[in-house]
């Protein structure tokens, strides 16, 4: 295991060809990692090989090349499988969280009744309330939300479940707020009330170890790209006997065992859920990603993100006419800090970062209700990677007197 | 290439119109207004509008956005004034460009143009409504 130090920094930083970029012929200061993150040569190597050595269908041909590529394939399978503790055959691929979530969307709710109701969070992503909210639309079920306070943190205490609660679906790290939830809590509230229990790891699986077994979830939603997998690639872990009574959400090649004209006996678990030709460039880079992690190790990964936001929250802290968002304690964040300077728009503040080389998210974070809430356009958002250092985020908080200083 | 080329649009006069806007407020009596969202952003935009045999004959907005877009807008409204709608519906996002005295890059076209999308969505509906009428 390599450990995150500050002398052996510069060597891993060497992984990521990108961070060696100079933008507006400033260093590169990727912190926008939440938005998606930089790519280490292991995993481009991974995806370069496989179109350059082993390129071809899988499971299907009965030649070599086929024969390589669907061993790699199913490796990279099981490698994002035991990542987060659970069997092979509850991990489904999907194109990313949003696939993982609609697919939930359009299996779970074809069985619901009028009258039901799904079970969300103020502070979820577009992507974890969009689904839900329209086929609640179609078949008449009924959106709730677990409200938030000032900073961020979920009222438990006052939940509206019941029921007629059939779906809890919660973000575990949020990506606007930062905010950690306690989703193992959540969970038990869930199954209390027989309801069944998603979480969105989106911001979560890449920044501290998941164990599907020990958060006890129904399902859990995460994507390739925000831990440093490529795009278009994303996982969706379901207990197995869920998975098994769940209709599939694709139809077509590879998800069945047998055609008929007139009916289908549709493929063993994960595959049922997985029709078409797969991604297998973005599995494979995928595996490569969970392989350098695991390199690295995630409670270490998890340790560095704290010591970047507790530094960054002292330091925005020192900014004058900043305010910041979220949780006020940093032990109750992902890695993220989202802020706004008064009087100045988000989009404004970001743009004049990218001047000095500092890539920051401005807007609204696809969080439009939770911003709406807070009364807020937008936010600028730094998040951090184990790859970040405190150097940067000094940077940054020096940077941000001269944007103040544009709008003297 | 420019060591800070997005700093460059912050000129004095955008800043200026940024913390002191042209025409912004609440229009009594408006024969249309019309809001526009930026949604990449979170620019917002409402432009009111009060005719006088189909010319603008005042104008104001509200809304928060970001300086270029706020900057846009109090140009736009102030130089449409006494303009013919069928004038203004001609008005393109080069025109704001020259408006404004900025060029910008596609992540902030949608600022520069936001409150003249808002503006010719009035007209539009404002016209189509009173087809419907007469």
């Amino acid at each position: 295991m390599v450990t995150i130090t500050e002398s052996n920094m510069e060597k891993l930083r060497e992984d990521f060809p990108i961070l060696s970029r100079r933008i507006h012929d400033k260093k590169l200061v990727y912190l926008d990692n939440s938005a998606t993150t930089q790519k280490p040569k292991q995993v481009i190597d991974a995806i370069t090989d496989y179109y350059t050595k082993y390129n071809s269908n899988v499971h299907r041909g009965l030649h070599k090349l086929s024969e390589e590529a669907t061993v790699k394939f199913e490796e990279a399978h099981n490698k994002v499988a035991k990542f987060i503790n659970s069997d092979s055959q509850e991990l489904i691929f999907t194109k990313g969280t949003t696939e993982s979530l609609n697919l939930l969307a359009y299996s779970l709710l074809t069985d619901l009744k009028k009258g039901d109701e799904i079970l969300l969070t103020q502070m979820e992503h577009h992507s974890n309330l969009v689904p839900w909210q329209q086929l609640a639309k179609r078949f008449g079920l009924n959106l709730k939300f677990i409200e938030i306070d000032k900073d961020g943190i979920l009222n438990l205490e006052n939940n509206p479940i019941n029921n007629k609660t059939k779906i809890v679906s919660v973000a575990h790290t949020s990506n606007f707020l930062g905010t950690i939830n306690p989703v193992k809590e959540i969970g038990k509230i869930a199954h209390e009330n027989n309801a069944l229990f998603v979480v969105d790891g989106a911001q979560s699986v890449p920044h501290m170890p998941v164990d599907v077994k020990d958060l006890d979830c129904d399902f859990l939603a995460f994507s390739a790209h925000k831990m440093l997998g490529p795009t278009g690639i994303g996982a969706l872990y379901g207990k197995k006997e869920l998975l098994e009574k769940m209709h599939p959400f694709n139809y077509g090649g590879d998800m069945i065992l047998e055609v008929k004209f007139d009916d289908t006996k549709f493929n063993n678990l994960p595959w049922k859920f997985e029709a078409g030709t797969p991604n297998i460039a973005g599995a494979i880079g995928f595996g490569a990603a969970v392989d350098y992690l695991n390199k690295i190790g995630m409670e270490n990964i998890k340790n560095h993100g704290l010591e970047l936001t507790k530094h960054a929250m002292r330091r925005l802290n020192e900014v004058k006419n900043l305010e910041i968002y979220g949780p006020l304690r940093a032990d109750r964040r992902g890695p993220l800090v989202s802020f706004n300077l008064i009087n100045i728009h988000p989009h404004d503040t970001t743009s004049l970062l990218d001047d000095y080389g500092i890539a920051v998210r401005g807007g609204h974070h696809c969080a439009m209700p939770t911003m709406k809430l807070m009364n807020l356009v937008g936010s600028t958002r730094a998040s951090f990677y184990f790859y970040n250092t405190k150097e940067e985020i000094d940077y940054l908080t020096s940077t941000l007197d001269k944007v103040k200083g544009v709008f003297k | 290439m420019n060591e800070f080329m997005n700093q460059e649009m912050y000129m004095e006069h955008i800043l200026d119109l940024y913390k002191n806007p042209l025409n912004f407020g609440i229009l009594d009596n408006a024969d249309f207004k019309e809001r526009c969202f930026n949604p990449s952003c979170g620019d917002e935009v409402e432009i009111q509008v009060k005719l006088k045999d189909d010319k603008v004959d005042d104008i104001k907005f509200i809304g928060r956005g970001c300086a270029i877009s706020v900057a846009a807008a109090s140009l736009l409204t102030e130089n449409i004034k006494g303009k013919l709608l069928n004038d203004i519906n001609n008005l393109t996002r080069e025109d704001m460009m020259e408006l404004v005295g900025i060029e910008v890059g596609p992540a902030r076209v949608k600022c520069i143009t936001c409150s003249l999308v808002s503006l010719r969505e009035g007209i539009r509906s404002y016209l189509e409504g009173k087809n419907v009428r007469s």
